[in-house]
């Protein structure tokens, strides 16, 4: 089975400053990926690049299609759901505005409809908040809301950055564990971006730890989680 | 008596016409940041178009619908064309952009139709009923296209799928992008929506003001009033500001003459009517420039 | 030696010892040239008074322009709305003659700083303005211009609708000059002394805060410019500028009325100070340049792009005007004057 993602000497621009300076990775199909490393390394960049939200140079594959370069929606709608940083919710609409628009380009009213009610099985809080302002939401039910809005994509890969931010360690413990449950059940690959190293080995199969722009390690998770050197000096703790 | 219940009536009609200039520049504004300087000249010159439909034996309320498309057209087009490629240039460049599309259009509908002034017949019905002291059938009748147009714009934003996807565009251009919508086609829409309203309001309008290259320059500057009195980011406040500042310029010309009357002393009326919009403007902006029902946004260093 | 950046990212003149003793010598021949046209010209009768008076309104339009050149293009205020300070200025100068018979001449300094105090008022409430909210007044002010001039308890000064009539002064000293080519040497002056003083005035503090608040008013602010003081100031000057023009322009046409004074003139200057370039003191002497031809050659122009093209309708000027205001933000943002600099620099393969 081929890689769902495969990125190869990527470089990042922000206007004249290079941020990324030729990241390689490929992630399989299916299981959870995170990019780990401190802050300024690259990681949301990462995640960036690959919905073209920056300039880039170098070579992203999407299940096998050249999508580097190409338009931010036209990327989504090849089925790449990314949860970006801050949440990104429509303030102004409610909660079930915010899952329609994100329905907005899908076709099949069934697989929508199938959807939408496994968001509300993952995320029950929702359905009980469908007409309110999705702005008045908490952290946490505004980063459901940001998870579920990826969802209704129906998306083959998943691109989280820092889902944990801001939030309460019980809710975060609690999203992380839908997180598994939407990977394992809906066949959702993940790449995640997290800031919190500890939490992210726990979930992930897979880590990659970021430097200025490079890759400067990578490994099973379990193996990172381990190794006490590899935490000290990449990780911090 | 009488005559404020008149004034009140006929300022509820010219607000129509505002409400319409007003939201036109909203929607604009809120999805572009621009403000559409060449808003009035675009109506005045669909408004033409209009009339020219109407010599060659087109009824009224065939032209008016397609006079509305054919502008939609031409705002989808100015905004893909012609302000795209200058999304990142300074205000002033855009600024500048839009006086030579205000100029283009104020001297081609002179050139092609002459500046003459010519009459716009009504397509309402010249009938006597109970009200007629107080507001005649084409007053009415502004006010009833006018909401009707109304009604319609908000089912399609509140209702449909597209009209969701354009909210969404406007107010987060990013999470809608990540939501697979194509945010650049929907400021286009955003645009062609707000020139089909203009051809609206400039049409319906033409029979009281009569037509002339020169007829929307001062309902823009009530537009403009109208939108900042509401609130310049939002629609429901533009509408709102367009019939509060019509009946306001009513009142004020009226209480005016009521003082002159009782007092002889001249301090304004139907001249000054330019003015006040001036005053609105700049108090509005100088004092709450949010208006009634608008939020300013923060500015990030 | 200040090299400064516009807003545009081009880069101002530089000023090392060569190449201002060049420019400076280069100018002075041109200048005594100009001054001296009435005595080459008129004696020979080479040049005709007709002449004279397109030449003087082309100055006269010079300073409108650079009036605006100061506030938008040095200070990034945008003004839609200069019309009303040229107003100010013509109509000051109509009154003062007219009504209280003043010679002309001393009616520019009262000109000057009654639009002096015209525009700091205006911009004061405009201080919180930026971008297309400020346009968006000044629009607003130009629309209104009109028919603030008609307002029935003006009439005593305005004359209202009717305007009023003035007449031209004599050269004095009963020199040969004809008025046409004594107007003509008088406007020469008074353009050289404000271009003088409007270069000092850039190239000095005021300038640089000026410049400074343009470029980013918010860190300005925290560097303790006085963001507010300078940026009222400045709207000051420039209103005091295009309101001399406004009183020389009264003083030649001998006729000012609220008409005169529609938002087509507001736009006119701002077409001039966007072609000559929006940031430089020569743009405004093209800018001014350009209003007046096309004041006078617009009609001949068209009708023979109209002509050449093959059009069933007669196009208009400013339908012309219009296309080429945005083919111009398109190609030479920074106007003429910006677009020349630029190929000079290539030229000299900086």
């Amino acid at each position: 089975m081929g890689a769902v993602l495969e990125v190869q000497g990527l470089k990042a621009f922000y206007g004249q400053t290079q941020a990324l300076h030729g990241v390689s990775f490929a992630l399989e199909p299916g299981g959870i990926t995170t990019l780990l490393g401190a802050n300024g390394a690259g990681k949301t960049t990462t995640l960036r690049s690959i919905c073209s939200m920056v300039r880039t140079e170098g070579s992203i594959r999407f299940d096998g299609t050249d999508i580097a370069g190409r338009p931010t929606e036209d990327i989504v709608r090849l089925g790449v759901g990314h949860v970006p940083e801050g949440r990104g919710t429509f303030t102004d609409l409610s909660v079930e505005e915010n899952l329609r628009v994100a329905a907005y380009t899908r076709t099949d009213k069934g697989a929508t409809r199938r959807d939408l009610d496994m968001v509300f099985e993952y995320f029950p809080i929702l359905k009980q908040r469908l007409t309110q302002q999705a702005g008045t939401l908490s952290g946490g039910e505004q980063q459901m809301l940001a998870i579920s809005r990826a969802l209704m994509l129906g998306p083959r890969l998943m691109l989280l950055d820092e889902p944990s931010f801001g939030l309460a360690p019980l809710i975060v413990q609690e999203i992380f564990r839908i997180m598994r449950r939407i990977n394992a059940e809906a066949k959702v690959s993940m790449l995640l971006v997290e800031q919190n190293a500890a939490l992210a080995l726990e979930l992930a199969d897979h880590a990659y730890v970021l430097e200025t722009g490079r890759v400067v390690m990578s490994g099973k998770s379990s193996v990172v989680k381990s190794d006490e050197a590899i935490r000290k000096s990449y990780l911090g703790y | 008596m009488e005559q404020l219940v008149q004034q009140i009536a006929s300022g509820l009609a010219n607000g129509a016409i505002y409400a319409c200039l007003a939201l036109a520049l909203v929607m604009i504004f809120v999805s572009t940041d621009h403000i559409n300087f060449a808003q009035g000249e675009m109506a005045m010159f669909s408004a033409y178009l209009a009339w020219q439909l109407l010599q060659w034996g087109v009824n009224f309320w065939i032209a008016l619908p397609l006079v509305a498309f054919g502008s939609f057209l031409v705002g989808v087009g100015i905004e893909r064309v012609i302000l795209r490629p200058l999304h990142s240039a300074p205000v002033l460049s855009i600024v500048v952009v839009f006086i030579g599309l205000l100029t283009i259009f104020h001297s081609l509908a002179g050139a092609i139709w002459s500046h003459t002034i010519k009459d716009f017949p009504s397509p309402f019905p010249r009938v006597t009923f109970a009200g007629s002291g107080y507001i005649g059938p084409h007053q009415i009748g502004m006010i009833v296209v006018t909401i009707m147009l109304l009604l319609a714009l908000f089912a399609f934003f509140r209702f449909t799928p597209l009209g969701l996807a354009m909210r969404a565009a406007a107010q987060n251009p990013a999470s809608a992008r990540l939501a697979g919508v194509r945010v650049d086609w929907m400021l286009a829409l955003g645009w062609g929506l707000a020139a089909a309203i203009g051809a609206v309001a400039g049409t319906i309008v033409a029979p009281v003001v009569y037509l002339e290259p020169n007829m929307m320059a001062s309902i823009l500057l009530y537009g403009f009033a109208s939108a900042l009195v509401g609130g310049i980011s939002s629609p429901g406040g533009a509408v709102a500001g367009g019939f509060i500042v019509g009946v306001l310029e009513n009142l004020i010309a009226y209480f005016g003459n009521l003082l002159e009357k009782a007092s002889g002393v001249y301090l304004i009326g139907n001249g000054e009517k330019l003015s006040v919009a001036l005053i609105i403007v700049i108090t509005v902006l100088t004092l709450r420039p949010a208006g009634l029902f608008g939020h300013v946004s923060v500015k990030r260093v | 030696m200040a090299s400064t950046t516009t807003a545009n990212g081009v880069a101002e003149k530089k000023r090392n010892g060569l190449l201002a003793i060049a420019q400076a010598r280069w100018l002075w021949i041109v200048l005594a040239v100009l001054a001296l046209l009435p005595i080459i010209g008129g004696k020979t009768g080479l040049i005709s008074n007709y002449t004279f008076l397109q030449l003087s309104l082309m100055i006269v339009y010079s300073i409108a322009v650079l009036g605006l050149i100061l506030l938008t293009g040095f200070n990034g205020q945008i003004s839609l709305g200069h019309g009303a300070f040229f107003a100010v200025g013509a109509y000051t100068a109509a009154i003062l003659i007219d009504r209280f018979n003043w010679p002309f001449w001393t009616t520019l300094p009262l000109a000057a700083i009654t639009c002096f105090i015209a525009g700091y008022l205006f911009g004061l409430p405009a201080l919180r303005l930026e971008g297309h909210y400020l346009a968006l007044a000044t629009f607003a002010l130009a629309v209104a211009v009109p028919q603030i001039l008609k307002y029935r308890h003006f009439e005593t000064f305005t004359n209202g609708v009717q305007g009023i009539n003035i007449f031209k002064a004599d050269p004095p000293f009963g020199l040969p000059l004809s008025g046409d080519q004594w107007m003509y040497l008088v406007v020469l002056a008074i353009a050289i002394l404000m271009f003088w003083i409007a270069r000092n005035l850039l190239d000095s503090r005021t300038g640089r805060a000026m410049r400074a608040i343009r470029d980013h008013s918010m860190a300005a602010g925290t560097m303790g410019i006085n963001v507010a003081h300078y940026k009222a100031v400045t709207f000051g000057i420039s209103a005091l500028y295009t309101g001399i023009a406004g009183a020389l322009h009264a003083v030649i046409f001998e006729f000012v009325a609220p008409d005169s004074f529609r938002f087509e003139l507001s736009i006119a200057i701002l077409v001039g100070a966007v072609v000559g370039g929006i940031a430089s003191l020569p743009g405004a002497v093209i800018g001014g340049v350009f209003v007046q031809v096309i004041e006078k050659y617009a009609d001949a122009l068209t009708k023979k792009i109209t002509a050449a093209v093959h059009l069933p309708i007669d196009l208009e000027p400013w339908t012309i005007y219009g296309i080429a205001l945005i083919v111009l933000m398109y190609t030479m943002p920074m106007g003429i004057a910006g677009g020349a600099y630029l190929l000079w620099r290539r030229l000299k393969g900086s």
